[in-house]
């Protein structure tokens, strides 16, 4: 690591903002799925509620407990995804993994930019990626990659 | 301190460097410790100029080789108190020697109904060889459980080590909660019941003065790096008569005494354990680490390090907010906190770029997070190249984390 090396440039406003006041925090009594992941490296743990109606995700939560940036990131995917096609979601989390870990996501991420410092720390980025993957899951059992162990 | 003490960081090279352009303070000698240019200088004398395969070849180097491995034995003999070079065994570290224990010779002697006790503050590598035995032979796991401030409760120790306990294995320290085990006291109630004593030395050999008679145990488990040596080495060490009734783990090369087509026989302890060729320049980079350690005196270095874990406790627990595990004192020389509302990774994130190398998550220790009910925790800890000024610089690192995530 470079010693000109900037806690500011892990820890954007954004991200602390995100983890002091997660945004779509909690469970939906009526959600068509639910994920539960763990990062056993950190103890990060997720629980992802999504509600798919006519297509799209109509809504989204999330409970669990983390570093700031797993909560933060899992904060900002669930507003980004909210109200999108399925299809556009799962693209979203997808180009967000290729974003972290230095490829071109080939999209506008918004927000979820904001965590382009954690791909300097291989250790971090699973903590970025955590809810990204429950979101895949719960979308989109079939294809996508077994990561870590589901807890529910 | 001593003399030997307040000099002895200059050893260690390592320890000039910076982090992030601040001076390196490393508080993680419980993951693993760093090396003096005592280590490394006969590691390299050993490649240098005595390399070769060791109780094979006769030619000169071959027999440099192999006195050099087998006066490291008996340097770690002579410092842990042995009674006989041959009853160290060398392994990978701590968890090879644990798993040699259970496959070797938990495996052989256990049924079903005979008990295994352990306790919930174990390292993984303390619990699941047990967890593992338990399933394959039948026999029931069960724990001692912790006081509230972490200590054993030796009562109901009393209780759960009976007439059906035919293992106990607990650590000698607790690698979370700086919790000093009795280990004598514990080894004597197994040993009334007829039970064997296994004692996960991988916190306390490093730190503590270890004589193995005095113990009680045995079997005791600990590893090279962890105590100013190589990684990759480490030892199981076994009262002669346990060891000579275990099997070996690893079958082939150097294990065996004769061999013919469809049988072999196996070569005395601890050959039998030693299959394959071995980590001769770790071994030997072990018996460098514990002269170093010997030359500066273990009372010494346990009565320092006890000091750092002790004050560090003290001085962590009076900041506001944040939460401090284990017993104040008697302590080993490590403390695990959290900073209300920082997940640990944050924190140690923090103090990376204050140059403050610590651990954070669960310590390979998942039921005892379960325990202390906490997902994760941060962990500072120390050894002989640390000192008060590692402590200031602690306190002011949870300063500084505690302004940058204050709400």
């Amino acid at each position: 690591m470079s010693s000109d090396f900037s806690l500011e440039e892990l820890y954007r406003e954004t991200i602390l903002d995100h983890n002091r006041s997660p945004r779509n925090r909690g469970q939906l009594p009526d959600a068509t799925a639910t994920v539960g992941l763990l990062n056993p490296t950190c103890g990060d743990q997720i629980r992802l509620d999504v509600k798919v109606d006519a297509g799209r995700v109509a809504d989204i939560r999330f409970t669990g407990h983390g570093c700031a940036i797993s909560m933060a990131s899992a904060s900002m995917m669930t507003e980004a995804v909210k109200g999108l096609p399925v299809s556009e979601a799962l693209a979203l989390a997808r180009a967000f993994k290729r974003f972290l870990t230095g490829e071109d996501p080939g999209r506008d991420l918004g927000e979820l930019e904001t965590l382009k410092g954690v791909s300097q720390y291989p250790s971090r980025v699973k903590c970025a990626t955590l809810a990204h993957n429950a979101l895949e899951q719960a979308l989109d059992p079939e294809t996508s990659s077994p990561t870590s162990a589901s807890s529910s | 301190m001593t003399a030997a003490l307040m000099t002895c960081k200059k050893d260690f090279p390592i320890l000039q460097r910076q982090v992030h352009g601040k001076p390196l303070v490393y508080l993680d000698s419980a993951a693993t410790s760093q090396k003096p240019v005592q280590v490394l200088e006969a590691l390299r004398q050993y490649y240098e100029h005595s390399n070769a395969n060791v109780h094979r070849s006769v030619h000169t180097l071959a027999e440099e080789a192999t006195a050099l491995y087998e006066g490291a034995r008996q340097k770690v003999a002579r410092f842990i108190g042995a009674s006989q070079p041959e009853e160290v065994v060398f392994t990978r570290g701590t968890t090879e020697a644990l798993n040699f224990v259970a496959r070797g010779w938990a495996e052989k002697h256990l049924k079903a109904g005979d008990e295994v006790v352990t306790s919930p503050m174990e390292h993984h590598s303390n619990l699941i060889p047990w967890q593992v035995v338990c399933r394959r032979t039948g026999a029931r796991l069960r724990f001692i459980e912790l006081n509230p401030d972490g200590t054993l409760n030796l009562e109901q120790a009393g209780e759960v080590i009976g007439p059906r306990t035919r293992l106990v294995a607990l650590s000698a320290l607790s690698n979370v909660l700086g919790t000093i085990n009795p280990i004598a006291e514990v080894a004597r109630m197994a040993h009334a019941v007829g039970a064997v004593m296994v004692v996960d030395g991988a916190q306390s050999v490093p730190h503590q003065l270890t004589r193995v008679m005095e113990m009680g145990a045995d079997f005791l488990a600990f590893s090279g790096h962890k105590m100013c040596g190589p990684t990759g080495i480490g030892v199981l060490w076994g009262k002669m008569e346990r060891l000579e009734e275990m099997d070996p783990i690893l079958y082939g090369g150097e294990m065996i005494a004769y061999v013919s087509r469809d049988t072999a026989t196996w070569a005395a302890v601890p050959a039998k354990f030693e299959g394959g060729t071995p980590h001769i320049a770790g071994a030997i980079g072990l018996g460098a680490a514990v002269e170093y350690l010997s030359a500066i005196g273990m009372e010494a270095i346990w009565e320092h390090d006890r000091y750092l874990g002790e004050l560090a406790w003290r001085r962590l627990a009076e900041i506001p907010g944040v939460a401090v595990y284990g017993p104040s004192a008697p302590r080993s020389g490590l403390v695990a906190f959290n900073i209300e509302g920082v997940h640990p990774h944050d924190v140690a994130q923090v103090f990376d770029s204050q140059g403050v190398a610590i651990r954070a998550g669960h310590h390979c220790c998942q039921p005892l997070m379960q325990w202390l009910e906490v997902g994760a925790t941060a962990r500072a800890s120390f050894y002989l190249y640390n000192d008060e000024s590692d402590i200031d610089r602690l306190v002011e690192a949870i300063e500084a984390t505690k302004r940058y995530f204050q709400p």
